[in-house]
């Protein structure tokens, strides 16, 4: 894996000729292991857009959704085409955690890391006309509740359920975890007041908060955001208070980034490290940054793989301490 | 492929099918409830996941053995004929081959083959329709799925020896 | 009327020359890729996205939407001539279009069920341009209780009628109930009924089971009675549009009921599909001449596709107004909307009222664009019943099984496909009933996923069923639908030919 990935780095820093000694001779097939219209596949589906637009790679790319088994599917075809350099599979936490939940052979270390793109972060959201301020008024009200207040979020042993669970180990609450199949559902869900709170990506909230149906409290990340244009009337993303300043220590963060299957050559992985590098410099990409309210984030080679280990340990901790965690 | 001449005609009893079909279903609902129990059929404040599918399989159950005592309590009917099922066969066999060729040749070369097989088989067609036939399907499938949409489609050797 | 005004402006958008030119366009390419499996509406427009990055994007997203409305009628063509059903919400239009065309009545049949898209579809945006955001806010009345309550009205309005033998409707719909389960469980996140094995993990896809079910399984079945297709006379000239069209003013409450339930389910969530199944089973319930329906009743083909492209078009509207895709098409056209600079949700009405209206307006154009086209090749269609069945039968086969390997890009896939192609052939030759199988397949993990949600929430208190109005009503009309057939036979023993025919209102 290192030596490999130190080749590729070389090749990419040496000369710009190796870079493009390696050229995608076919259609650029980009797996997305989420359903059509998640964050995921929104991502996807610009760094299309933005690669066609500025005509980075001659050939078209095609977005394939396989959402089965919380992406399973798609890492077990990424497994099953080892040095096919015409496919990518956009990837978050779940590559650590689909695995881990399930009996299913396949770990990252099966595929080569191309580049982390950017970091997601999750917010509590609540009905706009919620009569919730603050992440405290959310978790007095959970203590006091009966039936306890339902909380959405997407698919189950996954990032937003391990969220709701951390919540209720940090402030002593017992909550209802409801999982929906993606987070532009539980949004609506939200929106109908069907559920109390999600624990949603920003993007997956952004238009509804727009409208005004639904409302950040908090924000899971270390420090708040930092973009500082107005979203939401005078709101802006930068004007959410993270959940710690509240009295609420839970804080996570999602990676969004590019594997390729494993046994490429260093000069296939070389043009995607340098095409994504292109792709993270365009206005577009930075406009689609600022508002899903990514935290950028880009990093290839060893730096990346590095983040990919310590965020695996981070996860098979997380899992184990909700029980999750299956014994292979 | 010659009927009987005298008496009825002769064939595959309907009750036999029905009761195997019927033991095969039973078999797969208690494959289901195995399952389902293995995991956990309860009410754990809600269903669980394997209560449904349970709850199903019991229903499943019951009306296969419902049809299974039926088969045989019913009298004996004919349900197809030698000579009906000896012309499914001429269709299913180079089905069966087609898609067990797919593997290894790639659709494009095992759609020509299929049709060849297919159209000898079935027979009725002249030796230059036949060729004419296979010939420019898998082409004009390839260059439809391929080339304009871009949808990749199993490919084998013969492809790969052309570039593709 | 402020909606009027819009919608003419709307109009002079929609119709300058290059509009124009890319809706004829995007109409024939839909209808090439919906006659074709293998591409179907969603790869279609996705594929023809990126063309469209340097367009404005009224002219990109009448382009693409005509692409859409294209593949949606192309997916008749199949439905009735092969037994194929392209699409999930096409597989209600087989069982009576298929009939049709056995008896030589395809051109008959294609050309209902394009007029009955059309109709839907029309029905669909009137929907949308006049009563857009009260229905938005309908929309959000529907939490997993309701989703489930809808998904148990489809199942009750299509189930319990019928002459098939009980136990095996019953096995049908169970064993659709336990494929649906297979695969990975959305509520626990465990999977289920996999037996680890790898291939069973993505569970079984709809179009793959369908494909094999229908389409190989009717080979079979024609083969059995001599190596030919039935229906070979079909006529092929144009005056069967004419007669076709002559016929249909005696089906306007069919047509008024499928468009109904179409609309009111295309915005609740409850999609096309149910839509559908949903309009066929009220047909064959409240039509005067129910007990012909399934043997090639041209009414059996103008509810299904009437329902199914007014919920398809109605659904639209969510995703233009909340954001939510209906469909996978729609949530492709959803990614063209932001690649092209355009955010979906509450606020694009307001801010984006030239795009919007424009979009509107193509509904309309382009509908009209592509009955126009499809209507004219009807007699193109019906003329593939006659080419021997040598010839046809080895390239429907191939179709079939390009189009079962592209759902999930799986040689095991096609296996599964001939699997259930031998399933089908024998289900058929002992009756038992493939309808409520197929309809289990498609809702059957949707309404599990929606009872237990609902069960999480109300830790498993069953009174959410019952808990507010809309969700009571839901339910009690299952309940009614359900029992309608023996009540309603009851009822006529006791009345006794005394008369009065009742037409009853489907749901408000």
């Amino acid at each position: 894996m290192t030596p490999r990935l130190g080749i590729a780095l070389t090749a990419l820093l040496a000369s710009a000729s190796a870079a493009h000694a390696w050229e995608p001779t076919k259609a650029i097939e980009i797996v997305v292991p989420f359903s059509a219209g998640g964050a995921s596949d929104q991502m996807a589906r610009t760094i299309q857009g933005i690669i066609q637009k500025n005509g980075l790679v001659s050939q078209p790319i095609v977005i394939v959704n396989k959402p089965a088994a919380a992406g399973g599917e798609a890492m077990l075809d990424i497994k099953a085409s080892p040095g096919d350099a015409h496919k990518l599979i956009t990837t978050s936490s779940g590559i650590f955690m689909t695995p881990m939940t399930s009996k299913l052979p396949v770990t990252w270390k099966d595929f080569t890391p191309v580049a982390m793109l950017a970091q997601d972060a999750f917010g509590l959201w609540v009905n706009g006309a919620s009569p919730h301020k603050t992440a405290g008024d959310f978790v007095t009200a959970a203590k006091s509740a009966n039936p306890p207040l339902k909380v959405g979020g997407t698919g189950a042993k996954r990032e937003d359920q391990l969220l709701s669970i951390a919540m209720e180990k940090t402030a002593g609450i017992k909550l209802s975890y409801i999982p929906h199949q993606g987070g532009g559902a539980a949004s609506v869900q939200l929106a109908g007041k069907h559920l109390e709170a999600t624990t949603n990506n920003p993007a997956e909230e952004f238009a509804n908060w727009r409208s005004g149906s639904t409302r950040p409290l908090c924000v899971f990340s270390e420090k708040r955001m930092t973009y500082g244009d107005p979203v939401a009337g005078d709101q802006s993303w930068a004007d959410i208070p993270t959940c710690r300043e509240q009295g609420l220590d839970v804080s996570y963060q999602m990676l969004r980034g590019m594997f390729m299957p494993g046994k490429v050559t260093a000069e296939q992985q070389a043009f995607y490290v340098n095409l994504f590098k292109r792709v993270s410099e365009t206005a577009d990409w930075k406009e689609y940054l600022a508002r899903n309210a990514l935290v950028a984030d880009f990093r290839a080679g060893e730096p990346f793989v590095e983040f990919l280990k310590a965020d695996e340990k981070k996860h098979e901790a997380l899992l184990s301490e909700a029980g999750f965690l299956v014994a292979k | 492929m010659s009927s009987t001449v005298a008496g009825p005609e002769r064939g595959l009893s309907r009750r036999a099918v029905e009761a195997t079909v019927a033991a095969f279903l039973i078999l797969l609902a208690l494959l289901a409830l195995w399952d389902s129990y293995g995991r956990g059929a309860g009410w754990d404040n809600g269903p669980e996941n394997g209560f449904f599918p349970a709850r199903v399989a019991w229903l499943f159950l019951g009306a296969s053995v419902l049809v299974l005592v039926n088969s045989v309590r019913q009298p004996d009917q004919l349900l197809v004929t030698w000579k009906q099922l000896g012309l499914v066969a001429r269709v299913l066999g180079p089905l069966v081959a087609f898609v067990a060729m797919i593997d290894h040749l790639g659709i494009y070369v095992s759609s020509a083959v299929f049709i060849v097989l297919f159209m000898v088989v079935v027979g009725a067609s002249r030796w230059w329709s036949i060729l004419l036939t296979a010939a420019i399907v898998p082409v004009v499938c390839f260059l439809i799925f391929e080339t304009q949409f871009g949808v990749p489609l199993p490919k084998g050797p013969v492809e790969a020896l052309l570039g593709y | 009327m402020e909606e009027l005004q819009s919608l003419m402006g709307g109009f002079q958008v929609a119709l300058s020359w290059h509009n124009v030119a890319f809706m004829v366009i995007g109409v024939l390419l839909g209808i090439v890729v919906g006659v074709l499996p293998g591409l179907g509406g969603p790869n279609g427009v996705a594929i023809l996205l990126p063309l469209t990055f340097g367009m404005d994007p009224t002219s990109a997203i009448i382009l693409l939407s005509s692409i859409y409305w294209g593949a949606l009628f192309g997916g008749a063509i199949t439905a009735v001539l092969f037994n194929i059903p392209g699409e999930a919400w096409s597989v209600a239009t087989t069982f009576d279009g298929y009939p049709m065309a056995v008896k030589g009545r395809a051109g008959e049949a294609l050309t209902a069920a394009f007029t009955a898209s059309f109709i839907g579809a029309v029905s669909g945006v009137v929907l949308i341009t006049f009563v857009a955001p009260l229905i938005a806010e309908f929309a959000l009345r529907f939490g997993p209780a309701e989703f489930f309550a809808v998904f148990l009205l489809t199942f009750c309005s299509f189930i319990g009628m019928g002459k098939d033998n009980k136990a095996k409707i019953v096995i049908a719909l169970c064993l659709g109930f336990l494929l649906a389960a297979v695969g990975l469980d959305t509520i626990s996140g465990d999977l289920r009924m996999t037996f680890d094995v790898t291939e069973l993990m993505r569970g079984f896809d709809f179009l793959v089971v369908v494909i094999g079910l229908f389409g190989v399984s009717e080979i079979m079945l024609s083969v059995e009675e001599g190596l030919q297709f039935k229906g070979s006379k079909a006529a092929i000239d144009l005056r069967v549009v004419l007669r076709t069209w002559a016929s249909l003013p005696r089906y306007w409450a069919t047509l008024v009921r499928s468009a109904v339930v179409g609309m009111w389910m295309g915005v609740t969530p409850g999609g096309a599909i149910a839509a559908s199944f949903m309009g066929y089973g009220l047909a064959k319930r409240f039509s005067r001449n129910s007990a012909n329906l399934g043997q090639g009743e041209i009414e059996g083909v103008l509810a299904p596709e009437t329902a199914a492209h007014a919920a398809g078009t109605s659904a639209l509207l969510p995703m233009l107004a909340l954001g939510i895709p209906g469909s996978a098409t729609a949530a492709v056209l959803l990614g063209g909307l932001m690649i092209w600079g355009l955010q979906p949700g509450p606020m694009l009405f307001v801010e984006q009222k030239d795009f919007v209206w424009g979009l509107i307006a193509s509904m309309y154009l382009g509908n009209f664009a592509g009955l126009v086209i499809v209507l004219a090749t009807v007699p193109l269609f019906a003329a593939i019943m006659r080419i021997p069945f040598s010839i046809v039968a080895p390239i429907i086969l191939i179709v079939c099984a390009i189009g079962a390997y592209t759902v999930s890009n799986s040689t095991f896939d096609i296996w599964l496909m001939l699997v259930f192609g031998v399933v089908g052939y024998v289900f058929k030759k002992l009756d038992y009933p493939l309808a409520p199988l197929v309809l289990a397949i498609v809702l059957g993990d949707r309404a599990e996923d929606a009872i237990r949600s609902a069960l999480i929430g109300s830790v498993g208190d069953l009174g959410v069923f019952f808990s507010n109005g809309l969700v009571s009503t839901l339910m009690v009309l299952s309940l009614v639908l359900l029992l309608w057939g023996p009540l309603s036979s009851l009822l006529a023993s006791l009345r006794d030919g005394l008369g009065g025919s009742r037409t009853p209102r489907s749901a408000p």
